[in-house]
């Protein structure tokens, strides 16, 4: 612990003072993700942290790790957010209900066992170690040397690591595959099917909405020429959630002319 | 003395006065780009284009933006009202970001000191654009979900599916570019192409790049994230006034700082036109910025031509496009080019080059071959199946003479 508190002191001041900057803002990022009602709000804030995290990584000579870093998390951030909007969608908020028995004992519990074996890792690797610096390692340039490092002496768990992304890539694609019953209709069958129908009237596509009604917007019917509203003009989606208008209401109001 | 060295040896302020000079030749860039987009455009349909605002209408960008500025500015009630508001900044800021690491000039005298106007010569230059552009999108996802209405959240959607697969084609694109030079800073690239410019003996790369630059910044015909016939206005329908002022902004900002790395990147950056060497003295050095203004207006002029010429393309086949063309053909590309390099690398005798070569554009016009002979047979199926006659009349094709079928 000494040592850590003995190098601390020699981060240099703009470093020192860019920490004491993004830190807490990366830590209150930390906590407003976690308490964030909308989901999407804690995947931007998620994405703020990742920047910060490139920040301190390029202070501390680490440039090619820093770069990569926002390359890589700002589009798995960006991925994550694509999946809270079609998985959840899109107004989503945190519900606290416990739908399985007994989760967030276990769940509480595997997080503490998570963090206690972080914990130990990250002490083992260094308290007590003294740290060398990326300077010396620098010297070739930062970008050759990680290169070395990474194809020459740890090459089998740059290997094995891959090997486990693209497992999880496959696998994500097996779960999310589903085959196709029928074949795709294409714009030369549903062409066909429009003049093969019983009538002709849809044969030039169906009607605008507002059309010989008083209103032209999307949720007025048109008027046929019997004075009924058409219920082709409008969609479907708008029909069954009721929010369809009746066109009766903009008409004008006819007034009695009374003749003599 | 290299680049980055030079740089590193600038006072502060030369490094302000630097980042200003940058950001007013951005904002002028983009007036200049309105202005002769909406120009060229316009020969191109056979009318004259803005001319009543200043000399030939120069000044019609100017006053567009003092107008969009005076606009009302609304927040829809549904928006996200944080998220809504720090979306149009974040388009503008990162946009301007990617010029810290572009040479614009050789040497030259700022001052009374010698440098070269370029911010900062990173290791990693070429990433660090890749990145700012990846922090870029967010802004247009986040307009487009903070919108709270339909049409803008499809737009957002549809961006960040397109900016996420047109970037692999564009990362893939550069690795050529870095193999070749051996090196990621755009200092460095730009003095690997001191013999041969990188869109000659890069080819196939300068297309993937130049055709996944427009994917990126969003413009016809990959103009999908704001098709105005499928989505009104695609993320940016819900603002006016200066936000969208500021989206504005940031695209052609966009389309010049993409247009730059293709010129640092492909076609020698500042330097000037083979045989033309001796200019590059001229003004004190300060007439490469005249050959890299030039050789932008190339690649903007080529933007604008896409614009008035080619219709959108559908949405399922600008990604099969992206996907199953330009990932495929980039990553065969790499092959062949980490081939080549390391063959020159370890001097490998001319034969072996030669007969390497032959073997791989053999390979090719056999793929092409079986390509070509599938697509026949689909054409040959899909004629052999015919439509049952329809019953009702139908007009008589000019080339075809049909029997009376009704009546």
């Amino acid at each position: 612990m000494l040592n850590l508190a003995l190098q601390l002191g020699q981060t240099k001041t703009p470093e020192a003072v860019l920490f004491w900057i993004l830190a807490p803002l990366a830590v209150l990022a930390g906590i407003g993700m976690l308490f964030a009602k909308k989901a999407v709000h804690s995947a931007l804030l998620l994405a703020w942290i990742m920047i910060t995290l490139a920040f301190f990584y390029i202070a501390q000579d680490a440039l090619f790790l820093g770069i990569v870093q926002i390359v890589v998390y700002t589009g798995a951030v960006m991925m994550l957010f694509l999946f809270i909007l079609m998985l959840i969608g899109v107004d989503s908020s945190d519900s606290l209900t416990e739908t399985i028995k007994g989760q967030r004992a276990t769940s509480i519990t595997a997080a503490i066992g998570f963090g206690g074996l972080l914990i130990s890792l990250i002490g083992r690797a260094t308290v007590g170690h003294t740290a060398l610096g990326l300077a010396e390692y620098n010297v070739k340039g930062n970008v050759q040397s990680l290169a070395e490092a990474l194809f020459t002496k740890y090459v089998w768990a740059f290997e094995v690591v891959s090997a486990l992304l693209i497992t999880a890539a496959l696998g994500a694609m097996v779960l999310a595959h589903s085959q196709k019953i029928k074949s795709r209709t294409l714009q030369r069958d549903l062409s066909a099917a429009r003049f093969r129908g019983p009538s002709l009237s849809t044969a030039a596509g169906l009607p605008s909405s507002g059309v010989y009604a008083r209103h032209n917007a999307v949720d007025v019917p048109a008027l046929l020429p019997d004075g009924t509203p058409a219920p082709t003009s409008i969609s479907a989606t708008l029909k069954a959630r009721g929010d369809m208008l009746d066109s009766k209401i903009f008409e004008l109001e006819v007034k009695e002319v009374e003749e003599d | 003395m290299s680049v980055e060295a030079v740089l590193g040896m600038d006072p502060g302020w030369i490094s302000l006065v630097k980042g200003l000079f940058v950001f007013v030749l951005c904002v002028l860039c983009t007036l200049m780009a309105i202005w002769a987009e909406r120009k060229i455009v316009s020969r191109m349909q056979m009318r004259i284009g803005p001319n009543r605002t200043g000399r030939f209408g120069l000044l019609q960008s100017l006053a567009d933006g003092v107008k969009l500025a005076l606009k009302e500015d609304l927040i829809p009630a549904a928006a996200d009202r944080i998220v809504f508001v720090i979306a149009p900044v974040i388009s503008a800021t990162t946009c301007f970001m990617s010029f810290a690491v572009i040479p614009m000039t050789g040497p030259i005298n700022l001052f009374g000191h010698k440098t070269f106007m370029q911010l900062t010569d990173i290791p990693v230059g070429v990433l660090y654009v890749l990145a700012v552009a990846s922090v870029g999108v967010y802004g247009i996802v986040m307009a487009g979900w903070s919108s709270g209405s339909t049409y803008p959240l499809l737009g957002g959607l549809r961006s960040s599916a397109q900016v996420i697969s047109y970037e692999v084609a564009m990362g893939l694109s550069l690795v050529a570019v870095f193999i070749y030079s051996g090196s990621m800073s755009t200092s460095k690239i730009i003095d690997a192409q001191q013999h041969w410019w990188f869109c000659v003996t890069l080819f196939p790369s300068f297309i993937i790049y130049a055709i996944s630059m427009v994917g990126e910044t969003n413009r016809a015909p990959f103009d999908l994230a704001e098709a105005e016939g499928e989505l009104v206005g695609g993320f940016h329908t819900e603002y006016s006034s200066l936000k969208f002022a500021l989206f504005f902004l940031a695209e052609y900002v966009n389309i010049v700082g993409v247009s730059a790395l293709a010129t640092t990147l492909f076609l020698n950056g500042y330097h000037a036109l083979p045989g033309l060497t001796f200019t590059e003295q001229w003004l004190g050095g300060w007439f490469t910025l005249v050959w890299f203004l030039a050789k932008i207006s190339l690649f903007f002029f080529i933007f604008v031509w896409l614009r008035g010429t080619l219709p959108r393309m559908r949405y399922d086949q600008f990604m099969k496009f992206g996907w199953k063309v330009l990932i495929p053909v980039s990553l065969v590309w790499i092959m062949i080019v980490s081939s080549m390099r390391l063959m020159s690398n370890q001097n490998a005798s001319r034969s072996v080059v030669l007969a390497f070569a032959v073997s791989v554009v053999l390979l090719i016009l056999a793929a092409l071959a079986l390509v070509d002979r599938s697509k026949n047979k689909q054409i040959e199926e899909d004629s052999v199946f015919e439509y049952a006659k329809p019953n009702f009349p139908i007009p008589e094709l000019p080339n075809k003479k049909m029997g009376q079928l009704n009546g």
